[in-house]
């Protein structure tokens, strides 16, 4: 096959490609210009990206293959970083890693992939794709602690054919000492972890430079009583401990979460950890990785990207799900995915709207 | 890949002329500093010397206004930090928005530390008006630059009518004319003229070599200070064989200028025909006459640049998206934008730049695979897979 392997500079991409390229796939190296930062003298310059773009062409050196830069900076300030700046602002918890998989990496690559004549695209996600009774299925990673099929629990069944995933049957370690054996120089590279275009990882202050202040009341529910200020809603995702700088304790003397969000009146809610308990979620905007999911089908959720499962009875009215769940789940969040699991194989995910 | 690569990227980088590589690798063979005072030293002196005295003969100038560099990004950071600094009490610079990185971020530099830039404007050909030069010349006016020829859309300067400008203005001019020596007549005594930074690797000579010709009246404050080796304006131990080897490329590209142009003509016609009949919707960009002979710039409606660059690469064909790239990170066109040209557009641009290897055959198998890459690029383009909510 001709394929596209994504080079973020990264070391799971890396290994995904020289696997690509062993499994006798004629690959061609690209590393996506997503974000752009002014510098000083005006210039417009890959801002994060420099040093990643220039490990991922030394990786594509060691395997000798092209290598291109693809500049989707445009598409990723839209469909990425403007819509988590706009789903904050709605009072959504967003997921750019997902966003990002479901419009650029596995959409506008693709789609320039396959017009250039290419049939697939690899990357360096922990997942697998297995073929099953109605083509091929995604599903978790074998490494649970690396498992990335959450975020790709938007892609479609022709996303999805034309996906390559090496990576899925690996643990980390693995693949750090096989990078090392390719004599790959990003081998020991630490993981990233931020939102890659929020460099100093301080997501608060970025939101805060785009949405400005908006000061507000922290409001106990149990009490009514105003027990703190905050300088913008926006910065509180519901089953939010930290950052709440009470001044009151509360009348229990439990800790207090984030229950609810009143982005209209800029009011935070908090209250006892048992107030985040949901029994039910409803989603919007399904997307199936095959077949859709019908009423009455069993699934096990997971509503973050780590998160832990649950089980659940789906209840799926054209654009609308609704799980069900065995036990409650706390830190239900507006605007997250809930992804639908049958077993290890991704049904496919759906944006939680309410619990 | 086995197929013939047409390199189409001069302007980039051009391949080494034999008989400069000879001089080099001949000089190379020598061991000797050429500020050292003993015998070995004294003789690369002597080709550090000869070679300086072969340039300033080439370009019209005296051998001490001959200044050996690392090449033409240094070059010019010399030319546009060290004529400002030495003028702080004249706050304005004068600087063409089409100006290469090279002079165009010392000038935003020199802008952020509190001197006041004077952009000058281009028109929709990429050139500066020689009168909008002439009514903002004044007093306060430390640095006028305007580069001798474009090197991306390969416009042609007035520098002429500008350096004459300068000159009665009593301002201080400065040019970039890396792209324009061995493919125009270049004349390092033109009057009015300050400075002129050259460039050794985009005309036959190794990479890491080139020169300032600076008139011995101008001030220059140094960029780097250290044993004073070249006129006490730029330090560093004089790399005596490229120096050669630069002298030699330059000697060649200067006589072979007329008869190099001519074929170049030529051949742009070709290529420029030839685009036009197999790409129809293809839009040429800069002055169609007034031109560097080996520069075709186009734009190709509704395609990325990148994309196109890489199905030509995988096609054998080399050429450039013409804009700079920090790390393979491209960047968008100050000069397309300068031009007034359609973001969109100038994204769909690349840049074909002949020179002395090219033939026919590389202007043919551009030709061959052009209609393709440009099909298949345009097709790149639309959505399948991407959806919105």
């Amino acid at each position: 096959m001709r394929v596209i392997a994504a080079l973020s500079g990264g070391v799971d991409s890396a290994v995904a490609a020289a696997r690509a390229v062993d499994a006798g796939h004629e690959v061609v190296g690209v590393h996506l210009a997503l974000s752009r930062a002014q510098s000083a003298t005006g210039r417009s310059k890959g801002c994060c990206s420099v040093a990643d773009a220039q490990d991922a062409r030394r990786v594509a050196d060691v395997l000798d293959i092209p290598y291109y830069v693809w500049d989707l900076s445009e598409d990723f300030a839209r469909d990425v970083v403007d819509d988590f700046v706009e789903s904050y602002r709605e009072g959504l918890t967003p997921n750019p890693c997902l966003r990002c998989n479901e419009t650029i990496k596995f959409a506008a690559v693709l789609d320039r992939a396959l017009a250039l004549g290419f049939e697939a695209v690899c990357t360096g996600h922990y997942a697998r794709i297995e073929e099953g009774p109605h083509g091929p299925e995604l599903h978790r990673a074998i490494d649970p602690v690396k498992d990335q099929s959450y975020v790709l629990s938007v892609l479609t069944p022709d996303q999805i054919a034309a996906t390559l995933l090496p990576l899925g049957h690996s643990r980390k370690p693995q693949v750090r000492e096989e990078a090392a054996q390719r004599g790959m120089r990003v081998a020991d590279k630490p993981d990233s972890h931020d939102i890659c275009f929020i460099p100093d990882g301080d997501t608060s202050a970025w939101l805060r430079e785009r949405l400005g202040e908006a000061p507000g009341e922290i409001v106990d529910v149990a009490t009514g009583a105003v027990v703190g200020q905050h300088s913008g809603a926006y910065a509180f995702t519901i089953g939010q401990r930290r950052g709440l700088d009470l001044r009151e304790p509360a009348p229990s003397g439990g800790r207090r979460y984030v229950v609810d969000v009143d982005h209209a009146e800029a009011r935070v809610f908090v209250g006892e950890e048992q107030l985040l308990a949901a029994s039910t979620i409803e989603a919007h905007d399904p997307l199936w990785c095959g077949p859709a999911a019908a009423s009455g089908d069993r699934v096990s959720v997971q509503i973050r990207a780590h998160g832990d499962p649950v089980g659940a009875v789906l209840d799926v009215q054209g654009h609308r799900v609704i799980a069900h769940l065995d036990e409650p789940a706390r830190g239900v969040a507006p605007g997250q995915a809930m992804a639908m699991y049958d077993g290890t194989r991704v049904v496919g995910s759906a944006t939680i709207v309410r619990r | 890949m086995t197929q013939a690569r047409a390199y189409l990227d001069h302007a980039a980088s051009a391949p080494m002329l034999p008989e400069a590589r000879e001089a080099w690798l001949a000089a190379s063979e020598s061991v000797g500093n050429p500020s050292s005072l003993h015998t070995s030293g004294r003789l690369a002196r002597r080709l550090v010397e000869e070679s300086r005295e072969s340039v300033a003969a080439d370009l019209g100038v005296r051998p001490s206004e001959v200044i050996f560099t690392a090449g033409g990004t240094e070059a010019d950071n010399l030319a546009v930090k060290g004529l400002a600094w030495e003028q702080p009490q004249r706050p304005r610079i004068l600087c063409s928005t089409i100006e290469h990185h090279a002079v165009l971020d010392p000038v935003a530099w020199l802008g952020e530390t509190g001197r006041e830039i004077d952009w000058l404007p281009v028109d929709e050909l990429g050139r500066v008006d020689p009168d909008v030069v002439r009514a903002r010349l004044g007093d306060d006016v430390a640095l006028c630059t305007v580069m001798w020829a474009n090197n991306e859309v390969g416009t042609v300067q007035p520098v002429a009518a500008i350096a004459a400008a300068c000159g009665e203005a009593g301002v201080a001019f400065h040019t970039d004319a890396v792209q324009a020596l061995g493919q125009l007549p270049v004349n390092g005594a033109l009057p009015g003229l300050t400075s002129l930074a050259l460039s050794g690797h985009k005309i036959g000579a190794p990479v890491g070599v080139g020169a300032l010709i600076a008139r011995r009246d101008a001030r220059i404050t140094p960029v780097l200070h250290g044993g004073g080796q070249e006129r006490d304006v730029r330090s560093g131990t004089l790399d005596a064989p490229s120096i050669a080897a630069f002298a030699v490329a330059v000697r060649h590209a200067v006589a072979a200028q007329a008869d190099h142009a001519a074929r170049m003509v030529s051949l742009r016609g070709e290529l420029v025909d030839g685009i036009q009949r197999v790409a129809p919707g293809a839009i040429l960009n800069g002055d169609p006459v007034d031109r560097l002979p080996g520069n075709v710039h186009v734009s190709f409606p509704g395609c990325e640049g990148d994309t196109l660059l890489m199905l030509l690469d995988a096609a054998g064909v080399e050429c450039s998206t013409g804009s700079a790239c920090t790390a393979g990170v491209p960047e968008p066109s100050h000069v397309l934008e300068a031009m007034g040209i359609d973001p969109a557009l100038a994204r769909g641009s690349l840049r074909f730049s002949l020179g002395c290897t090219s033939t026919e055959a590389d202007v043919d198998r551009l030709l061959e695979v052009l209609p393709s890459a440009v099909d298949r690029a345009s097709r790149a383009a639309a959505p399948r897979l991407r959806r919105t909510r």
